[in-house]
């Protein structure tokens, strides 16, 4: 049994089957990688993972809780953490306080009306921010405007501000896209690290056959809905249906 | 001192000291000259900068952190000020029941239009915040008459229990008071042709807006402020950071409810009357305008717009075109009336022509309100003052 469990997940678009009877199970403290081709249904299984999209049937189970039909915000608090394709932060704010939020966010739950103390009294939560930030290389940016950052600094932003809530479950949509090759090489060492250091399960999308390669446990292959396959890297480079429908493409 | 940090603390002193020192500030010119035209340090007046001053301040804790244009806030000053007139017809002439009950009052009713307000977001918001107004005034003015005076507005009469006050004093209504301390009073000082007046009310409403801005500041700086900034921001981030936006929104919609109320509760402290246009459209449209002509989202921003607009409308609608005369006299006859053309428009009646270009030039040139004119030009001089230091010659040469 796993840390999450997706069993017969269907999700149709009007005339469109966009995920076809989805199962999947993915492994406490390992890393799942989906790939597929572009409209395979990859980003609307993310969705239906998060609450954004109900699936039309199907159950979607947590360390054992049901996922479905609970808004985004509690998904959240039950310790499943998103990371978006494009940088999903608060611009306007410092890069500090976009790091604070989800802090105060893990510390007093989804709601909490904590009006008297000032931020700058709250010790704990100070130092944790920082950390953070310090393990993402982006302490010294720490007053500047979150949307003055570069492409690859918002990125890293958004995933201190999913780490510092300790998810149990990452999930990170296409996190190199966009991203130069030594951009992508850091955020692979970043994503490893944080596997290795704090033993969190990840669940990835990735169209960069060298990430998912380099981080991936297991790699669920989706093509038009269903998947396809699910094994080990090393068997999926090789496996005849998977050049058919997706790496084929890329190797022409 | 205080749980400020050190910029706030230096923004709240000013505001203490400009308060305080209001009725010289406003009256910088001897009551002789023709320039006392411009005068503002009456208490009325006064009164009424302050009061608009919490009403704004209430605005910009939902509208400026949470970006919740509500075009509805009008309703609450004018529940608040019905609740008041009542407390002060049923209980006493006391102001503190008035505006407690004002305050509470409000607070329900914000709750209530919140509720199912905050269902939607941006202009279908803003639509259901004014539609909940203008039910409002249409029940205030017609369908409530027995509750609000309908239009005549509510009055105190004679005939008032005033339970735990006095009915009537040697034949009339009494006066509005805090524990004994008439609002109506007021003392004048008469220095080498200037006169100032130093009014009771405009003390009472005065303190009272200090202890609101020093709780919207505390408030800015809190978690709770953070969170309403992450809400103007990035909803969608929000709700994946497993924050919940709703009661955050609503409960900015609530306290700013509740200035609102408190400010209705202080103008009928002032004054002892509620009418039903206090809660007309333009009345809320004129909140939205001081708190982005102040600078929406910062903290001292819309106490300058409440005091701007209520200064432009009180001052330049008093000028008449015998008063433009009087300015241009020394001009030649045609230049003279040529000028007094062109500006007829602008003032009197037309106080709110130049409102409007006012607003649309603060709008245009600096979007951040008068706050970023200030900042701009401390800019300019920090700016100055580092190029001089820079260029300094070094000791010894």
């Amino acid at each position: 049994m796993g840390i999450l469990e997706v069993n017969g997940v269907n999700k149709r678009f009007g005339g469109l089957q966009a995920l076809g009877d989805v199962n999947l199970d993915v492994q406490e403290g390992t890393c799942h990688a989906i790939i597929g081709p572009n409209g395979a249904g990859k980003s609307t299984l993310l969705n239906c993972l998060v609450g954004k999209l109900a699936p039309d049937t199907g159950s979607v189970i947590f360390q054992g809780n049901p996922v479905l039909g609970r808004k985004p915000h509690e998904i959240n608090q039950m310790g499943i953490s998103r990371v978006f394709q494009t940088p999903e932060i608060f611009s306007d704010q410092t890069v500090l306080e976009n790091v604070l939020i989800p802090c105060f966010a893990r510390r007093d739950g989804s709601f909490r009306m904590h009006a008297y103390e000032s931020v700058n009294d709250e010790g704990d939560i100070l130092t944790q921010a920082e950390e953070m930030l310090e393990e993402v290389n982006m302490l010294s940016k720490k007053d500047m405007m979150a949307s003055s950052l570069s492409r690859g600094d918002k990125r890293r932003l958004e995933m201190a501000m999913s780490l510092v809530q300790q998810p149990q479950l990452l999930l990170l949509d296409e996190p190199t896209a966009g991203m130069a090759r030594a951009d992508t090489n850091n955020t692979i060492a970043l994503l490893k690290e944080i596997k290795e250091k704090r033993n969190i399960t990840m669940v990835i999308i990735e169209h960069d056959m060298h990430v998912v390669f380099s981080l991936a446990d297991r790699i669920t292959v989706l093509a038009q809905g269903t998947p396809l396959v699910e094994d080990i890297p090393e068997n999926i480079k090789g496996h005849p249906k998977v050049r058919e429908a997706y790496l084929g493409e890329a190797q022409v | 001192m205080l749980g400020l940090n050190n910029a706030d603390r230096k923004l709240f002193l000013i505001v203490v000291c400009l308060v305080a020192f209001a009725p010289f500030i406003l009256n910088p010119f001897p009551d002789n000259v023709g320039m006392a035209q411009f005068n503002a340090g009456y208490p009325d007046l006064m009164q009424k900068l302050v009061i608009f001053g919490i009403f704004a301040i209430g605005y910009n804790i939902l509208f400026g952190l949470t970006g919740y244009l509500s075009f509805g806030h009008a309703a609450f000053l004018g529940v608040g000020s019905y609740a008041g007139v009542w407390m002060m017809k049923l209980l006493t002439m006391n102001v503190v029941p008035a505006l407690i009950v004002s305050v509470v009052v409000a607070g329900l009713f914000s709750l209530l239009i919140g509720y199912v307000s905050l269902r939607r977001t941006g202009i279908y918001f803003s639509i259901l915040t004014l539609a909940f107004a203008q039910m409002c005034y249409s029940l205030a003015y017609s369908v409530l008459t027995p509750l609000t005076g309908g239009e005549t507005g509510l009055t105190l009469s004679l005939n008032d229990p005033r339970v735990i006050g006095v009915t009537e004093v040697d034949g009339n209504i009494p006066v509005p008071h805090f524990f004994g301390l008439d609002m109506q009073s007021a003392v004048d000082l008469d220095v080498a042709g200037w006169s100032f007046t130093f009014s009771t009310g405009y003390y009472f409403a005065g303190v009272i807006m200090l202890v609101a801005f020093y709780m919207s500041v505390r408030l800015f700086r809190s978690p709770f402020g953070l969170m309403l900034r992450a809400i103007k921001s990035n909803q969608n981030r929000m709700s994946y950071t497993g924050l919940n936006a709703r009661p955050y929104t609503l409960a900015a919609f609530v306290i700013s409810g509740m200035y609102a109320g408190l400010a209705g509760g202080l103008m009928v402290a002032m004054d002892p009357l509620a009418g039903a246009e206090r809660m007309l459209w333009t009345a809320s449209g004129e909140v939205v305008l001081m708190t982005i002509l102040g600078g929406a989202g910062t903290l001292i921003g819309p106490v300058l717009g409440a005091g701007v607009i209520a200064y432009l409308e009180s001052i330049i609608s008093t000028i008449n075109d015998s008063i433009l005369h009087s300015w241009f006299q020394a001009l030649p006859d045609s230049l003279e009336n040529f000028l007094v053309t062109i500006l007829h428009p602008f003032v009197g009646h037309g106080w709110h022509l130049t409102l409007g270009l006012v607003f649309m030039g603060i709008v245009i040139f600096l979007p951040g309100g008068i706050v970023e004119g200030g900042r701009r030009i401390g800019n300019l001089f920090s700016r100055k003052k580092a190029d001089d230091t820079e260029t300094a010659p070094e000791p010894g040469e």
